[in-house]
């Protein structure tokens, strides 16, 4: 069982609910960038600057921080107005994505960006990235985690299955890797592009500990991230199922809005949409 | 440029003429003896390895701080990248490979995640140049400085024998920032000795000399030492330049020599295109166009084969760079 409370829970969507606003925003002003990524990962990224990270959004750098990193850095959205939304800058900041002299690049730099942890983009690469960081952790004595959210498509990259094969070689447990499982891909659905399943068995033999959930229920979510910081001696991984476009109905399940924006009219409707969820949940909470 | 002629390779030139009285050293001896003591000054040094322990030298590194040692199998491209975040959470790690392997293979790594992030990493680069030798051209580095020199942020050092590479070593585990180090495999000769002084980003005048200044990066610096000895029975007198730190170059030192001599040779154990030479020929184009003359590889792999005689066949040997003095001077 989740430990949120039903009001708690009412929080959460609703935050997620904001998160989707200032992904959508955001898009609209930069005129380019990803659309169903960042969506179908608005509920994830809300709980963990919500309820899972050790973190200080007015100290971005403190020392014992969790160390948060995306690894598919096209998805930057909806990190980015997961962070607005948590308080780390404000949200009219999310309106200069993508121009120029912004800190909220296309894809994140963590020198113009603290706390962003990583520069990403170049895919595969976060994992390994996030490794390191655990295994320094581990040999400091230092209680901090390192979670690392990363794309499905992304397994398609050989540094990724090194960075598996090592976290697991140094008993990372203090590492937790987060799979937006979404099946799509640029050119298309993951198992037409290259097929990825048996996606969790391919884990369970690099010995990770294997957990799979909806990644857009907030609750089933929380509760499995909280299971996998109770695994002791391996690193684990969450494969989080996900609808991409998550929350705007015409861009849902569709792989064309995988790295697109909406226009004016359609960021419009989308903004309804997400106008009556949040009535709707308010009515409801 | 080091003000002082460099007193201590100067009087042991005729020393370093008779092949049979030259200590022969490997580079990557330096580079194991310089990060023990760089992991005993400072605990946050760790060394990473790539299965190469024992031929990048890294294996005294093992032995002495295992606590500060990781290995991580054939892979590396997970080398930079987990240095990258490793050094983010305040390590400062030196990664061994193979140049050909890394940066070779891990270039997209190396500007991302160790540049773009500005992170404290060292790739110490081992096997560097033809003189790998029998192994072959997969395993020789020769365009490495090439693709390095180019990533912003990244500082390119080329020590040119194994105790100034100790010496920068050290000098790299104490400065702030990415870094490219490359030594080589073979035996070659020492040129420097402790007392030599030794500064990133300053070049060394080794030799003094007013009609060609010789710049040189690495191992190299033996055979530009003896054809200018060579040419100095005909009157030809070389001002030989140790350009170890090829990014940041000593620009200031680059253009005093061009300007006291008239003409440049570079010489590398590397591509022509894109190397310390271009570098120099950049610089000077822009500050004081000079006549240059360039030794390395020319737009070729190599190939199996001893050291030496690869050293010779690809033009990189003492009479190779005796005949670009002679035709630099004749453009002068």
């Amino acid at each position: 069982m989740s430990t949120l409370t039903p009001q708690r829970l009412t929080e959460l969507k609703l935050h997620a609910n904001n998160v989707r606003v200032g992904i959508i925003r955001s898009l609209l002003a930069a005129g380019s960038g990803h659309s169903a990524g960042p969506l179908d990962m608005a509920d994830v990224f809300t709980v963990l600057y919500e309820h899972v990270l050790n973190h200080r959004p007015k100290e971005p750098l403190w020392d014992d921080r969790d160390r948060l990193l995306l690894s598919c850095g096209h998805i930057a959205p909806v990190r980015y107005s997961a962070m607005a939304y948590g308080g780390y800058f404000p949200i009219e900041e999310l309106l200069t994505l993508r121009k120029f002299g912004t800190r909220l690049q296309g894809h994140p730099e963590r020198v113009r960006l603290p706390a962003v942890e990583t520069t990403s983009g170049p895919l595969g690469e976060g994992l390994a990235q996030g490794t390191g960081m655990a295994l320094a952790a581990k040999m400091d004595g230092k209680s901090w985690r390192v979670y690392v959210v990363t794309s499905d498509a992304e397994h398609q990259c050989g540094l990724h299955w090194e960075a598996t094969m090592t976290a697991a070689k140094f008993k990372l447990d203090n590492l937790i890797a987060i799979v937006d499982r979404n099946f799509i891909q640029i050119d298309g659905s993951t198992e037409d592009v290259m097929p990825l399943e048996p996606f969790a068995d391919k884990y369970r033999a690099f010995n990770w500990e294997v957990f799979e959930c909806d990644g857009n229920d907030i609750a089933q979510f929380t509760e499995t991230i909280e299971k996998a910081k109770t695994v002791k001696g391996k690193p684990s991984v969450i494969i989080a199922n996900t609808v991409p476009g998550k929350g705007v109905s015409y861009m849902e399940g569709d792989y064309t809005w995988h790295g697109k924006p909406p226009n004016k009219e359609q960021a419009d409707v989308a903004l309804r949409e997400l106008q009556a969820e949040r009535e709707r949940l308010t009515a409801n909470g | 440029m080091a003000n002082a002629l460099d007193s201590v390779a100067a009087m042991r030139l005729a020393e370093l003429q008779d092949p049979a009285g030259v200590k022969q050293v490997p580079t990557r001896n330096g580079f194991g003896e310089g990060v023990i003591e760089a992991g005993k000054k400072n605990r946050n040094v760790i060394a990473i390895c790539a299965d190469l322990s024992e031929s990048t030298r890294m294996l005294g590194f093992k032995e002495a701080l295992p606590d500060q040692y990781i290995e991580i199998g054939v892979s590396e491209q997970m080398l930079v990248a987990m240095a990258a975040g490793m050094a983010s959470a305040g390590k400062v790690p030196f990664i061994a490979s193979y140049a050909m392997f890394n940066p070779g293979r891990s270039w997209e790594q190396v500007r991302t995640t160790m540049a773009l992030n500005e992170t404290n990493v060292k790739i110490a680069g081992a096997h560097a140049g033809v003189s790998v030798g029998p192994d072959g051209a997969t395993h020789q580095a020769i365009e490495d400085i090439a693709i390095m020199r180019c990533i912003p942020h990244m500082t390119v050092v080329v020590p040119c024998d194994s105790i100034q590479t100790k010496r920068a070593t050290l000098a790299v585990a104490a400065m702030n920032g990415p870094v490219y180090l490359r030594f080589g495999r073979e035996k070659t000769p020492v040129v420097t000795t402790e007392e030599t002084p030794f500064e990133l980003g300053k070049a060394q005048i080794f030799r003094e000399g007013r009609d060609v200044a010789v710049v040189v990066c690495g191992i190299l610096i033996y055979n530009a030492l003896i054809a200018a000895e060579k040419l100095a029975r005909d009157g030809i007198e070389c001002m030989v330049v140790n350009n170890h730190t090829v990014k940041p170059m000593d620009e200031k030192a680059i253009v005093e020599a061009a300007e006291a001599c008239g003409a440049v040779v570079t010489v590398e154990e590397h591509q022509i295109f894109g190397g310390m030479g271009s570098r120099v020929a950049e610089i000077l184009a822009q500050r004081r166009p000079t006549p240059i003359e360039f030794v390395g590889v020319a737009d070729q792999f190599g190939q199996s084969g001893d050291p030496a005689e690869l050293i010779e066949h690809y033009g990189m040997g003492s009479s190779a760079i005796e005949a670009a003095v002679r035709r630099a001077v004749a453009r002068k």
